[in-house]
């Protein structure tokens, strides 16, 4: 653990990530007490005013304030990239092990699943998932959770394949210890480590992906501020409001950029052998 | 080879039939009813109606295999239904009119991520540290993290509205009528440059990346050093040796990736109001036009399938390990 916070230290851009990381979790959580107005009171005299100093980031078309509602925002995006990714995370592993662990015919099944989740675009299924049920904060977390498992499956299930050859895991089997057992008590705890990387990386693609649902319209609904929501409102303003379309998308950037760089540090301070597999595990959310 | 190609195709019969069966799944996935719950208030029919069109054409109240078997046989005959928009077109008809500008946008897309690509990643990783790999690092972590949709803005906030230099939504202008032969296609690119500048950029900074990666896995090999010991200019020894191997793993990310391109079609399309696929998948989705919703998915999942085969193909074509590895039944 020394050692990964010794190499985790010395890459700066990592820790940059790091440090923006946690402080747009704070902002999220503290968004009610520093938000300057509430950010679903509306005011006629201000409609789409550009940046002053009681609003810094503008209002837009009826006259809300833009910076309290991409505080409230920051709360959505975060809390649907981490469920999500929890979602995918549970699913992914538990699909990879079994496949990892026993081989042969379940094995093939999973990765054939795998296989066939892969051929259809996310974005395609998302929205034909959405025609169905009713987009809400959590119907939304949970159809990117479930579109989203296959590389953490992938990834402990390749852990497996290596680790169930080990020694400590042919001793325990041998003792009598249970497959569950072996399973989460010996080979996981070994394979954490990737799993923890695809986790960092995976809250920013759920990220993006949410806010493109968003934008789209079919994603968390309105009066509900979301990044995604108020690019939706700023498309229609952008021969009048930059501001409305300009700031949620640099925020989403900021957010997404920081996660990665956080993603690649922790990765790379935990093995740097790993560093070659980084295009496997990154995959843009579209 | 062809026992190969045969070989693979065999192998995609299993996941066309898994593309039918989750596509089934997504018609059921909705607790109770799938008619019950809406998307928005744009729908221009009334619940009842609506499921009534949806019991008679899945017939949902059969059991659920012979639902599936209906459907199913129904698919095998390309009859994909009719659309529940008021014209009632067969849903085929409507896929098929807007495909072949989805198909052209990311045909063009492609084409210019990997004419882009590979030079910038092939000098990248041979100019590791050095400034134009510093620079292009840092493009690809910002084109990485930069939303499509709030690129797309970003350029018609600049280039359509402040600068005034392009048209920003559909594809011909409302005088494309009245223009000459070549005023007309002139007017046409026009429309495309912002589209696929957007559709590009995401693309072009990941490729980069795999071509810098592959390419500094590869000059690290003992063949590259025996090129160089036996005197062979620097450029035969990139240009040659070094780049033919490092491109072949291009070839399957490339592959890989193809899902997320053409996806990338539902947003760039519904920004630019261009009439593709995406844009027609997104307008169902509003008006809860079931029919065409599935025949979208089925479809775009069964042109990701071919395309990933292509590229498998390909890849045993130019690399005939693979082809020795698969008879040898390591794959």
């Amino acid at each position: 653990m020394r050692g990964f916070w010794r190499a985790f230290r010395r890459n700066r851009l990592a820790l940059i990530g790091g440090i923006v990381v946690v402080v747009l979790v704070l902002l999220a959580v503290l968004a009610p007490g520093i938000a300057p107005w509430d950010p679903n009171r509306p005011d006629v005299r201000k409609i789409l005013d550009g940046p002053s100093k009681l609003h810094p980031l503008g209002t837009d078309q009826i006259g809300r304030d833009v910076l309290s509602r991409m505080l409230y925002g920051a709360r959505v995006s975060l809390a649907v990239g981490f469920v999500s990714v929890g979602i995918a995370t549970l699913i992914g592993i538990i699909l990879g092990a079994l496949a990892g662990y026993h081989g042969g015919t379940i094995d093939a099944m999973v990765m054939r699943l795998v296989d066939l989740m892969l051929v259809f675009p996310r974005l395609f299924l998302l929205l034909a998932v959405l025609a169905f049920i009713r987009p809400s904060i959590w119907t939304i977390m949970a159809v990117i959770g479930l579109t989203g498992w296959m590389s953490v499956a992938r990834l402990v299930r390749a852990e497996f394949l290596s680790l169930k050859e080990r020694e400590f895991v042919l001793w325990s089997q041998s003792i009598g210890a249970s497959s569950y057992r072996t399973i989460w008590r010996h080979i996981l705890p070994n394979a954490i480590g990737p799993v923890l990387v695809a986790m960092t990386l995976g809250i920013p693609a759920a990220i993006l992906t949410e806010s493109g649902l968003s934008f789209l319209g079919l994603g968390v609904q309105p009066p509900h501020a979301t990044w995604g929501n108020i690019l939706n409102e700023g498309k229609d303003a952008i021969e009048i409001g930059w501001w409305l379309s300009a700031y949620p998308g640099l925020a989403i950037l900021v957010t997404v950029l920081s996660y990665n760089l956080l993603g690649e540090g922790i990765r790379d301070a935990l093995d740097p052998r790993l560093r070659q597999s980084i295009g496997r595990i990154v995959s843009r959310a579209r | 080879m062809f026992g190969y190609a045969l070989r693979r195709l065999i192998l995609a019969i299993p996941l066309l039939i898994g593309i039918t069966f989750i596509s089934f799944l997504v018609i059921h996935l909705a607790p109770g009813e799938p008619v019950e719950t809406t998307v928005g208030e744009s729908s221009t029919q009334s619940d009842a109606k609506l499921r009534e069109r949806l019991r008679e054409i899945y017939g949902l109240d059969k059991p659920l295999h012979v639902q599936y078997w209906n459907w199913v046989t129904r698919l095998a005959r390309l009859d994909f239904g009719r659309s529940f928009s008021p014209d009632a077109r067969p849903v085929l008809q409507k896929i098929g009119e807007r495909l072949p500008i989805t198909l052209l946008l990311n045909i063009v897309e492609l084409l210019i991520i990997v004419t882009l690509a590979i030079p910038i990643g092939v000098l990248s990783a041979t100019r590791q540290y050095s400034t134009f790999d510093k620079i292009t690092t840092v493009f690809v972590f910002v084109g990485f993290a930069t939303p499509d949709f709030w690129l797309a803005l970003m350029l018609m906030i600049l280039f359509g509205v402040q600068l005034g230099w392009l048209p920003i939504s559909g594809l011909r202008s409302p005088t494309w009528e009245y223009l000459a032969f070549w005023p007309q296609q002139w007017d046409f690119l026009a429309h495309l440059v912002l589209p696929i500048l957007v559709a590009t950029f995401g693309g072009l900074a990941g490729f980069s990346r795999y071509m810098r990666q592959s390419m500094l896995e590869v000059v690290r090999q003992d063949y590259i050093q025996s090129a160089r010991a036996k005197g062979l200019p620097e450029r035969v020894v990139i240009g040659k040796h070094a780049l033919r191997n490092a491109l072949l793993p291009i070839v399957t990310v490339l592959g890989l990736s193809l899902p997320g391109l053409i996806g990338g079609s539902v947003i760039v399309e519904s920004i630019f109001a261009i009439p593709g696929m995406g844009q027609l998948m997104v307008q169902a989705v509003f008006e809860r036009d079931y029919p065409v919703i599935m025949g979208n998915l089925v479809i775009v999942a069964t042109l990701t399938l071919v395309a990933n085969l292509i590229a498998d193909l390909t890849y045993s074509l130019v690399d005939p390990r693979i082809r020795v590895a698969a008879r040898r039944g390591r794959r």
